[in-house]
């Protein structure tokens, strides 16, 4: 129990770069949201959008991530700080399963329904927020979910650029050759990426239309 | 008038056993058919000339009907007939490649789509009820874009479930709650709400068992002569057509082959109508005879 009486010993560190991790990740959810969702809906009433949206996206992500590190570090405002810099590269990682699962949860909502929808004479701004984003709604959060526990993974390496965050500890238990740091960094990383599936999950399931 | 007659004389012939009347709570009463016959003078929905293709495939070709004010006009035809298409040019869901099409006497393409489609009841098979809204927010939907008053609303939504011989306390139930039955009820409902002139069904009917399907018909019979809504029913049911119809439109392969109302269509020396008539005609007796024979 070497790791529990390190993590005890080094509680307030622990807890600072938790908060860290979760200001990477939390950040990087929402912008990854706040571009993604909107894309998503876009190519799913234009099919032609499509292809070209989700290869960049699935481009992005065979990106190793500590090269898309590297890559965005010489850019001049993001460079300045690693945290913006981690953000960023956090928010292009999270965009693929947002725009997928944002794409097919409206592409699956009963063809007959969105018809009677349009058929009665809802615009189609209306029938987009009364019928087909609640209905797409747990499987956009679904996506939201992959998003979030992928970033929490990811967010790990930010440290190798000094973004802070779990991976500080991580890094430093590789270099000394010491378990118990490593662990102190994985644990309690494991444990965010758990909780953050656990309450989006929730979320999802309260969400789920019926 | 004599299509009327013969509707009647069908639904007559299968009431229950025990004479149930309409939960609709209509009864059987001498309908004007005059009324109806004049309306032609002015047709509400008139298809002039009108084409649709798609991808090289001519789904229609050069139709030309009236349906009259009051009327049940059944689009009759077997499936890739073009019947459906033709319903869904009148509330544009599809647009006609050449021709025009009148509504109420103004041109088409010359009315706001979103309120054309507000003075449309549609129905279809698949009943398309929103599975997330409870039975009143469906009925309730059109109504409350269109700005009533809550009150209002929800006024509107009981009188509609009684019309449709639906109990109130399913006004909050969700769609899977309900039967199938129940379901197109609510639908035809959800149709009826901001009380529209024009009613399009498409198959409302199909996917129901036998004995439903029956007892959905003549409720629809029965309310139609209180309502009077100009309603235009696609169905490849001929028995359905002949229950329903003031008038039969018989299609095939995207023309329109004749009109005829439906005592005419029994009579009719058209081929197409003929094999119609054949097909259905000793269906079950000879059904029931195949071990017989």
């Amino acid at each position: 129990m070497n790791v529990v009486r390190f993590l005890l010993q080094n509680h307030t560190q622990v807890l600072e770069l938790t908060l860290e991790h979760l200001w990477l990740v939390g950040w990087s959810t929402a912008f990854a949201m706040l571009i993604g969702i909107p894309l998503g809906i876009a190519i799913a009433l234009r099919p032609r959008l499509n292809k070209p949206v989700l290869a960049s996206a699935n481009i992005i992500q065979t990106i190793p991530s500590l090269a898309l590190f590297g890559f965005l570090l010489p850019v001049p405002w993001l460079g300045a700080r690693s945290d913006r810099l981690a953000i960023l590269a956090l928010t292009l990682y999270a965009l693929l399963p947002i725009i997928r699962n944002t794409y097919a949860g409206i592409r699956g909502v009963d063809p007959a329904v969105v018809e009677a929808g349009r058929g009665m004479g809802l615009t189609e701004m209306q029938l987009l927020y009364q019928v087909e984003l609640p209905l797409a709604v747990s499987v956009i959060l679904s996506g939201v979910r992959i998003a979030v526990v992928i970033s929490v993974g990811l967010a790990t390496i930010a440290a190798a650029i000094g973004a802070g965050g779990l991976g500080e500890f991580i890094f430093r238990g590789l270099a000394m050759v010491d378990d118990r740091v490593i662990l102190a960094g994985a644990i309690p990383a494991a444990m965010l990426a758990l909780l953050a599936d656990f309450g989006v999950g929730w979320l999802e399931r309260r969400l789920r239309p019926r | 008038m004599s299509g009327l007659s013969l509707g009647e004389a069908l639904i007559a012939n299968q009431t229950g056993p025990d004479g149930i009347v309409s939960s609709w709570g209509v009864a059987l009463t001498p309908v004007c058919c005059a009324e109806m016959e004049s309306g032609a003078a002015n047709p509400v929905i008139e298809f002039r000339d009108v084409s649709y293709r798609v991808d090289g495939t001519q789904v229609l070709c050069s139709l030309n009907l009236e349906v009259a004010r009051g009327e049940t006009l059944v689009l009759l035809g077997r499936s890739g007939s073009g019947k459906t298409t033709t319903l869904k040019l009148v509330n544009r869901l599809v647009t006609q490649t050449s021709g025009e099409i009148f509504v109420n006497g103004s041109r088409h393409s010359e009315v706001d789509v979103i309120r054309l489609r507000r003075g449309i009841g549609y129905v279809i098979q698949e009943v398309g009820l929103f599975p997330h809204f409870t039975v009143a927010k469906n009925i309730g939907l059109v109504p409350k874009i269109e700005g009533w008053k809550e009150e209002r609303i929800s006024g509107r939504v009981s009188e509609l479930l009684q019309l449709v011989g639906l109990p109130l306390e399913i006004a909050s139930r969700y769609p899977h709650q309900l039967s199938g039955g129940q379901r197109q009820r609510v639908g035809v409902a959800r149709a009826l709400a901001a009380d529209p002139e024009i009613l399009l069904m498409d198959e409302p009917f199909g996917a129901l068992d036998p004995l439903t399907r029956d007892e959905l018909q003549r409720e629809l019979f029965l309310l139609q002569k209180r309502l009077h809504k100009t309603v235009v029913f696609v169905t490849h049911d001929l028995r359905e057509a002949l229950r329903l119809g003031s008038r039969i439109a018989l299609m095939e392969a995207g023309k329109l082959v004749t009109v005829l109302a439906p005592s005419e269509f029994l009579k009719s020396d058209d081929p197409w109508a003929s094999a119609y008539v054949r097909a259905f005609g000793d269906g079950l007796e000879s059904a029931a005879n195949r071990g017989a024979s």
